[in-house]
Order: C-alpha cells, then sequence, then structure tokens
C-alpha cells in the first residue's frame, strides 16, 4: 500500500462528486425531508421521535452509502478504469481504502447535517453525547460503504446493483429493532438479527440514547460495525481482480 | 537490442470460444510493432495478454523478462485501453494529474505535458465526459504517456483522429522508441500499418504474417499492403485445401 496513492485516490473520488453537485444536495438533503416527515408524523408523541428519529440518523448513511458506493465501484469496472488501474502501480487496497476514506468524508457531512437538524430544531433528546451520536453515523456509512463495495463485485449492471440495496438492505433495516423490539421476535429471526451489522448500529445508537456516558456495550457495537466493515472490505478486495476472462 | 515481449504458444479461450491459437512472437526494444487485422481477429485479446489482464488457457508471455502482469512491470508497462477508460466526471487534467499520482516521481508538469503532447490544452480544464469521441481516447492515451513507460501498449490509439493530429501522434510513437520505448500497436486501419517498423498481421486468432512492411510488400509483390494482407491470406488458404 501507499499512502501517496490512497490519498491521491480520495482527492479524485472527492473531485469526481465536486463535479456532481446535484448529488452531494442529495445526500445531504434527503435525510433532512425524511427526518422533517418522521418529526412530523409523530408531533404529538416526542417519546417516540426520540426513539425512532435517533435510529434514523444511523440508518441514512447505512442506505445511502451502500447504493452510492455500489454505482460507483460498478462505474469502475464497467467503464475499463478499474483494469486501467490494475495494470498501474497501484494497489488494490490503495483504491477500496482510497474510496472509503472520501465517502467516509461525505457521511460525516451528512450526519452533522442531520444530527444538528433532529437536535436543535427538532429537539432530538439523548442521554449520551451527540458526538457519539455522529461517531457511530459515520461508522454506519463506512459499513454500508464496505458492504456496498463488496457486493457491487456480483451485479454486472446498474440495474442489478440498485436491487441489492432491498434485497440485502431492507432485510437488515427490519430485523434491526426499529419496527419490533428484537427481544419479541422468534428465535430465527433473532438469530439472523444477531449476524446483521445494522442491529449493533442500532444497539449502539440506543445506548447513546439512554445512558450519560458511553457505554461497553455502545464500544462493543462499535467495534463490531467497523470490524464488519474492514471484513467486508478484505472480501471486496479479494473480488477485485487483475485477470479476467 | 533484444527482446522485450516473448510470447511463445499463447492459447486463450473466451466466452467457450478459441480466441487464440497457439501464438508465438517476439517484440525487439525501441520497435514500434503494428498489430493489425480485422475486427475480432483477436487483437484486443494479445493486448490483454500481454499486459497481464486476460486469464490465459496455456503458453508463456514475458515482458522485460517477467511473466506478464507482475507488480515489478505495473511501473513500466504503459496502456491504452480501446474504449476511452478515464473518469468522464473529471477534467483531463484533473485526470492526469491523478494518474501521475499512481506513478512515483511523476509531477504535475507531467501531467501538463502529456496533456500539451496529445494536443488537449485547450481542453485541458474540460470535463472529459463532454469532448468528441476523438479528443476523450486521447485524454486516456495522454494519462499512459504518463511515467515514461519503457513498453507501450496501444488499443487502436488513433480510431477516429484528425489526419494531421495522427501524423503528429505517429511521430511521437517513434520518437519514443528512439528513446528506447518499445511501443506495440493495434489498428484495423490497413494505411496505418506503413507507419510501423515491423507488423503482426492477425486474422482468427491466427498470426498470418510478421515482418517489416517492406519485406511484406516484397513477399507479396505490391505496394499496398491491403492486398498484401488479402494475398497472404488467400494464400494461406490455397496451402490449407493442399
Amino acid at each position: 500500500m501507499s499512502a501517496r496513492i490512497l490519498f491521491s485516490t480520495t482527492g479524485r473520488v472527492l473531485s469526481q462528486l465536486r463535479h456532481d453537485k446535484r448529488t452531494i444536495a442529495l445526500i445531504v438533503a434527503v435525510p433532512l425531508v425524511l427526518l422533517t416527515l418522521v418529526y412530523y408524523l409523530f408531533e404529538n408523541q416526542p417519546q417516540t421521535f426520540d426513539s425512532i428519529g435517533l435510529i434514523m440518523l444511523g440508518l441514512f448513511p447505512f442506505i445511502l452509502m451502500f447504493i452510492i458506493t455500489s454505482v460507483a465501484m460498478l462505474r469502475e469496472r464497467t467503464t475499463g478504469t478499474l483494469e486501467r488501474l490494475l495494470t498501474t502501480p497501484l494497489n488494490k487496497a490503495d483504491l477500496l481504502f482510497g474510496y472509503g476514506l472520501a465517502f467516509a468524508v461525505l457521511a460525516a457531512a451528512q450526519a452533522v447535517a442531520a444530527s444538528a437538524l433532529a437536535h436543535w430544531a427538532f429537539g432530538l433528546r439523548t442521554d449520551g453525547s451527540l458526538v457519539f451520536v455522529i461517531v457511530i453515523a459515520v461508522a454506519d456509512a463506512i459499513l454500508g460503504m464496505a458492504l456496498g463495495l463488496f457486493f457491487s463485485a456480483f451485479a454486472r449492471t446498474e440495474f442489478q446493483a440498485v436491487q441489492f440495496m432491498p434485497a440485502l438492505v431492507m432485510p437488515q433495516v427490519f430485523l434491526c429493532g426499529l419496527f419490533v423490539p428484537r427481544g419479541q421476535m422468534a428465535g430465527w429471526m433473532q438469530a439472523l438479527s444477531d449476524v446483521f451489522p445494522l442491529t449493533y448500529a442500532v444497539q449502539g445508537l440506543q445506548e447513546v440514547g439512554s445512558h450519560t456516558g458511553a457505554t461497553g456495550l455502545m464500544w462493543r457495537d462499535l467495534g463490531i460495525i467497523l470490524g464488519a466493515a474492514v471484513l467486508a472490505l478484505v472480501l471486496a478486495s479479494a473480488t477485485l481482480r487483475r485477470r479476467t476472462a | 537490442m533484444g527482446s522485450v515481449i516473448d510470447i511463445t504458444d499463447l492459447v486463450v479461450d473466451r466466452g467457450g470460444r478459441r480466441v487464440l491459437h497457439s501464438i508465438s512472437v517476439t517484440i525487439e526494444r525501441g520497435s514500434v510493432t503494428g498489430l493489425l487485422g480485422p475486427s475480432g481477429s483477436g487483437k484486443t485479446t494479445l493486448i490483454r495478454a500481454i499486459v497481464g489482464v486476460q486469464l490465459v488457457r496455456s503458453g508463456t508471455i514475458s515482458v522485460l523478462g517477467y511473466p506478464a502482469g507482475s507488480p515489478y512491470l505495473r511501473p513500466r508497462v504503459g496502456y491504452v485501453t480501446q474504449a476511452p477508460s478515464v473518469y468522464p466526471d473529471l477534467t483531463v487534467r484533473e485526470n492526469a494529474r491523478y494518474f501521475a499520482s499512481l506513478y512515483r516521481g511523476c509531477s504535475r508538469q507531467d501531467a501538463d505535458r502529456v496533456i500539451g503532447e496529445v494536443g488537449l490544452c485547450d481542453a485541458a480544464d474540460q470535463l472529459v465526459g463532454t469532448l468528441s469521441g476523438g479528443q476523450h481516447s486521447r485524454a486516456s492515451l495522454a494519462c499512459a504517456l504518463l511515467g515514461r513507460p519503457e513498453v507501450l501498449v496501444l488499443d487502436e490509439p488513433t480510431v477516429g483522429q484528425d489526419p494531421l493530429l495522427r501524423e503528429e501522434l505517429w511521430a511521437r510513437f517513434h520518437e519514443l522508441a528512439r528513446t528506447g520505448s518499445t511501443l506495440l500497436v493495434s489498428s484495423h486501419v490497413m494505411d496505418e500499418a506503413a507507419h510501423c517498423d515491423r507488423l503482426v498481421l492477425l486474422r482468427e486468432g491466427r498470426i498470418v504474417a510478421y515482418d517489416s512492411p517492406a519485406a511484406i510488400r516484397t513477399a507479396t509483390g505490391t505496394n499496398d499492403l491491403e492486398q498484401a494482407f488479402l494475398r497472404l491470406i488467400k494464400a494461406q488458404a490455397v496451402a490449407a485445401v493442399a
């Protein structure tokens, strides 16, 4: 790996985004609009908003980053730039972590905007610090990005890549404890929920919501999220083959 | 001088079909070799095998004494794909600077220099996606000239280019060869063949001829290389029947 190539790859991905202002606007604005909808949905039940709004702060970055990275990596494959890059001194890890870093910057901007709106405009209350909410949201973004990079290897077209979102993301959203507390699920569903990394993102946020200081469970959840992200990145690097038929 | 690319008994299958049938060829240092043949003759597959991105069935390919695609070769072999492979959502300059950053010792000035070499100075700050087809492929070519590669493998780099610019590009290729680079340039247009020191004529995954343009003209008794190619194919078809 080379720090020079990694950072220049990050810079390149950010430059591409800079030329696509509409995408940046959508990434930052869409969560704000959705959060506003949810706020007014539970206008008379501020406690419900406190729990659901909080979880949504972790879901937005996960879902959005999954979609944009799987499409971005698929584009590298279909335009031939990936094949070309793999004939240069660039290391696969430089490329993947370069992407990771660029999208983490974007995710941080998104998380700060959404958390700020939730906290100051809608009075979302958490016992723990807002900083931890943002940290977990960024970790969720990195997880979504890593899974997106990995699963993009299994899509040949953008149509397929976009379908991976409902196929791989929605089950995690259903079983993460947002709709039904995990304790009330059937055993096999709980088992599925246990292996879905998004579960730990939600649990981590709930810890911040109900405890003033950082809890051990929160740190463990954060560790699991980042560990799953690293695992997905390693698997993604195995799918980047230099030689193809 | 010595050989730079050594291919022995290369066999490649793609999509269950044999694309290259036991190709053997040696390419000398400091030469401009043209890889000519009709569309579907296996030019791109051969090129992909040389840069080490093609899965091969059997045979050996060594470049500068190393197996094709080995890490040693990555800073030393430049590759331009047939479809331009640069980022359409970046400007020409941003593309060149990014590819420059991948090579040790390559500066921003080098990036600006190669943009000039392919005649894109006026379009340097334009998004690649808004360029014409010819400009787009030149932007892709510029990025392969970075890092002064010892071996430059170009898949149809002059297709759709202005005739004057095509002359300039060929002059540039020969200049690179004079300074010790070895170039392999594919084309499906026969009138490009005269620009090359040596020609590899490829048809249906087999080498029809490998010689200098002059030797091919003499052997076939025609000055027109297109005709020469035809005569060679016909002669081989007759030989195969007999």
